[in-house]
């Protein structure tokens, strides 16, 4: 069973807190894994740590079998690695396919053929329209991202994410900010992709994460506190005092 | 070189440095504090000087000339800031770009009013002479600006570390949004702080036109100076701003000493080094975000 | 903004008409020359400050390369322009490479003080080096170059050759800001962190921008130098750097032909003030501030809007 994503003994401290502290994370191919914790759980540091953003002070990071702890964002997304941000970070001024024809010639590298005008590549033109279709974003096509409701430059920067088919996507709060139904549509969305792709993601919506994962981790204040499937979680007496702050 | 020239040397490059410090501090805490660029700042050198001269060709008295002069330039300063820079606070591009628009329109004035005559303004009787050290003989005059420059520094320094307003400063250059949720009026603490800095710097043409003399120019040639120092020492440093302005002191007297085609070349280097591997200064004790 | 371009194209059309037809006076054949030379500098720097988001103070330092060069050059004998615009596009080629690697060092507002920085080396160096370029008082040319065996001694042909580098030059920036690499450039203007983490080498597209917008000043001042037959330290200076950017924040940055415009309405503010009054920086510093406060977006954008309306009606 090969493992698209490993965490290994993963820390890191900021002065003298501990962010994240000894975190093992193991996600096999095509898995659909979720962490779960209440805020300050260290969940997006965790995913700061996975991307590249940061630098932890202890462990590993692996995709597939290679450590790829000393590289930078860009070079994780090479190697198959993308991420969405808790705050969107799209492109506001320019239209939605263009956004995307951005996402889907990042990891092509800096060539002569980045001097084609943008849209001549018809691989890449096909896969902006693929996208625009699997996420919902047709209509907008050609609107500038600023002009768009808040939920859908959401799923904007969800289909960003999957542009350049990578192997291994990690949503950060992929339905903050969502309408009950945009979330049903990001969640139906989301259990329909293909096996091929590994989901790392983090929510706070119950439904959404029940729903969508294979197994979920819980992090209470930086450390990995359960492991398990949707049931062991939800019956896991632990996870229930980290919510429900009985101390 | 001599020993005497080397000592000589040295003096001069200490009485260029403190002027420049007083210059620079206020330029200093106003980039650390308020991540304004203003290169205006020159100009009210320039003013602070021109506006002594022209007062003194009026009234005799150079106690209130001088004191007329820094206080007239100080009112520009905060007029300056709350009516122009304010609206730009966030973006240094504009900021360069307005303030440069008001060197053009000051300096022109000041061509207007001064005729663009180099002026010197005369030391006071009782600052002028020589005293002697040895067989060397050095300007009293030059002795007290030092002097005033290392008070003036000392006096920053511990005010900075000790005082509520310093905290205020401090605390500001790191958060300021965190300031103002703790009550300070940022607005007021902004205007001050800005016309604080052209007080020092009025108070720097006076002093310099005594020995540097002004001419129209001096805006731009000083701002420049002043701006390394700033980067170089450090942004709201005031030991870094000390230490950085006898440093360039020195490379300026020593270059024009020995090579003078290349004394400005040299700096701007040094400037382009420092920014390029430790863009917080060579002196600064805090990481600046 | 299409229209805009259009627009500019047609009265580019009918000056060449006018011109070439006789019926202009050679003072404005030569202020259209310069204007022209200016927006091509002018459209470089926005290709840094409005494509990228990197705001240069220093840019006056390619155009100051390329008229040197020329200068130099022509000095020692060489009289073909292609030659000369060759040899400045090297020269700019080659300081875009030196500085784009010290300036990108810098970030953020550090980024604008040390090209500033940069911008004065050159300039100090020309003041200071008298042997090679005559310091202060410059270098005086001693005949406008040749292309191939025509002569371009007229204005009328000058202004030819200005504009048809011009327009190659433009068509050139079209297509790099078109390109994917125009819109990855983009994207690192919004936010880097999104593209590092979309698998791209941020710093080695800002580089290439840095220096493929060196290239096209030191074509500009190459051709500033053929047209004044002399260069002097003030082609590197400050003065023009904030001009210029001056230019690109009235016309609308990253739109190209915004700052085109702007360049334009500055160089007629410009003419105009001299010929009433001494007074020009004064004039002309309330007109900075004028700009910064009060042109938000930049004139593109306003006469854009107009333009359309106009044609709704």
């Amino acid at each position: 069973m090969t493992l698209a994503l490993e965490a290994r003994n993963l820390s890191i401290s900021f002065g003298g807190v501990e962010a994240v502290r000894n975190v093992d994370l193991r996600v096999t191919r095509g898995e659909r894994r979720v962490i779960m914790g209440p805020n300050g759980a260290g969940k997006t540091t965790l995913f700061n740590l996975l991307g590249g953003q940061l630098r932890p002070t202890a462990g590993q990071v692996l995709v597939g079998d290679q450590d790829i702890t000393a590289l930078p964002p860009w070079r994780r997304a090479r190697r198959g690695l993308s991420r969405t941000f808790q705050i969107s970070r799209v492109f506001l001024p320019l239209t939605v396919w263009e956004n995307l024809l951005i996402a889907v010639s990042g990891i092509s590298g800096f060539g002569p053929r980045a001097f084609r005008k943008a849209g001549a590549d018809k691989p890449a033109a096909r896969r902006i329209d693929e996208l625009l279709e699997r996420w919902s974003l047709g209509e907008h096509r050609a609107t500038p991202v600023q002009a768009l409701s808040y939920g859908v430059q959401r799923l904007l920067e969800i289909a960003l994410a999957f542009a350049a088919s990578p192997q291994v996507v990690m949503l950060d709060e992929p339905t903050a900010g969502l309408s009950t139904g945009e979330r049903a549509m990001v969640a139906s969305r989301l259990k329909s992709l293909p096996r091929d792709v590994t989901l790392l993601l983090t929510d706070h919506d119950m439904d959404v994460v029940f729903e969508v994962s294979d197994r979920i981790m819980v992090l209470d204040r930086g450390r990995a506190i359960a492991d398990g499937t949707p049931a062991e979680i939800r019956a896991n007496p632990d996870v229930l005092d980290v919510y429900l702050g009985n101390i | 070189m001599s020993v005497n020239e080397l000592i000589r040397l040295v003096f001069d490059a200490s009485a260029l440095g403190a002027l420049l410090f007083l210059v620079s501090a206020g330029m200093s805490m106003i980039f650390g504090l308020m991540r304004i660029v203003n290169v205006a700042h020159g100009s009210f050198y320039l003013l602070g000087a021109y506006i002594a001269f022209g007062m003194l060709k009026v009234v005799d008295n150079q106690l209130l000339s001088y004191v007329v002069a820094i206080g007239v330039v100080t009112l520009f300063g905060a007029v300056l800031y709350s009516m122009l820079i304010e609206r730009v606070a966030t973006q240094p591009l504009r900021q360069i770009l307005l303030t440069f628009g008001v060197v053009l329109v000051v300096g022109d004035i000041a061509l207007f009013f001064w005729r663009g005559v180099p002026a010197a303004l005369p030391v006071p009787d009782l600052l002028s002479g020589q005293f002697a050290i040895g067989r060397l003989t050095f300007p009293v005059y030059r002795l007290f600006v030092i002097g005033l420059g290392l008070a003036v520094a000392i006096s920053l320094d511990i005010a900075q570390r000790k005082t509520r307003i310093g905290a205020m400063i401090r605390a500001g250059s790191d958060d300021l949004t965190m300031l103002a949720c703790m009550g300070v009026n940022v607005r007021v603490l902004f205007v001050s702080v800005f016309a604080f800095g052209a007080a020092l710097a009025a108070l720097g043409g006076v002093l310099g036109g005594m020995f540097l003399g002004v001419y129209p120019g001096i805006d731009l040639d000083i701002v420049n100076l002043a701006f390394v120092v700033v980067i170089v020492g450090g942004l709201g440093s005031m030991r870094g701003a000390f230490a950085a302005s006898l440093l360039i002191g020195l490379l300026d007297n020593i270059t024009k000493a020995y090579v003078p085609e290349l004394s400005l070349f040299a700096i701007y280097l040094l400037l382009v080094l420092v920014l390029a591997f430790r863009p917080t200064g060579l002196f600064a004790q805090r990481r600046i975000a | 903004m299409n229209r805009l371009w259009w627009v500019c194209a047609i009265l580019l059309l009918a000056a060449s008409a006018l011109v070439s037809a006789g019926l202009v006076p050679p003072y404005y054949i030569g202020l259209m020359t310069e204007v022209m030379i200016l927006a091509l500098f002018v459209m470089s720097l926005d290709l840094l400050v409005g494509l990228v988001g990197l705001d240069s103070l220093g840019h006056a330092a390619f155009f100051g390369i390329g008229a040197y060069v020329v200068g130099l050059m022509s000095l020692r004998g060489v009289e073909d322009m292609g030659v000369l615009l060759l040899a400045a596009i090297a020269g700019g080629f080659v300081l875009g490479l030196a500085f784009g690697s010290i300036a990108l060092r810098a970030l953020g507002p550090y980024f604008l003080i040390i090209t500033l920085a940069l911008g004065y080396l050159p300039n100090a160096l020309a003041i200071r080096w008298r042997g090679l370029t005559g310091g202060d008082d410059g270098l005086v040319m001693l005949g406008r170059p040749t292309l191939a065996s025509y002569s371009l001694d007229s204005p009328a042909r000058y202004f030819f050759l200005v504009a048809v580098v011009l327009v190659i030059c433009v068509c050139l920036m079209q297509a790099i800001a078109r390109s994917t690499f125009g819109y990855g450039l983009r994207g690192i203007r919004e936010s880097p962190v999104r593209m590092t983490a979309l698998g791209y080498h941020v710093w080695t597209y800002q580089y290439a921008a840095f220096v493929i917008a060196a290239v096209f000043a030191s074509v500009a001042g190459a051709l500033n130098a053929g047209y004044n037959l002399f260069v002097s330290p003030v082609d590197f200076g400050i003065e023009r750097s904030a001009g210029a950017l001056v230019a690109v924040i009235l016309g609308g940055a990253g739109t190209l032909i915004g700052p085109a415009i702007g360049a334009l309405a500055i160089m007629a503010l410009r003419h105009s003030i001299g010929a009433v009054t001494q007074h020009w920086p004064l004039v002309l510093g309330l007109f900075y501030i004028a700009v910064i406060l009060y042109a938000p977006r930049g004139l593109a954008f306003g006469l854009s809007d107009l333009l359309a309306r106009w044609r709704r009606r």
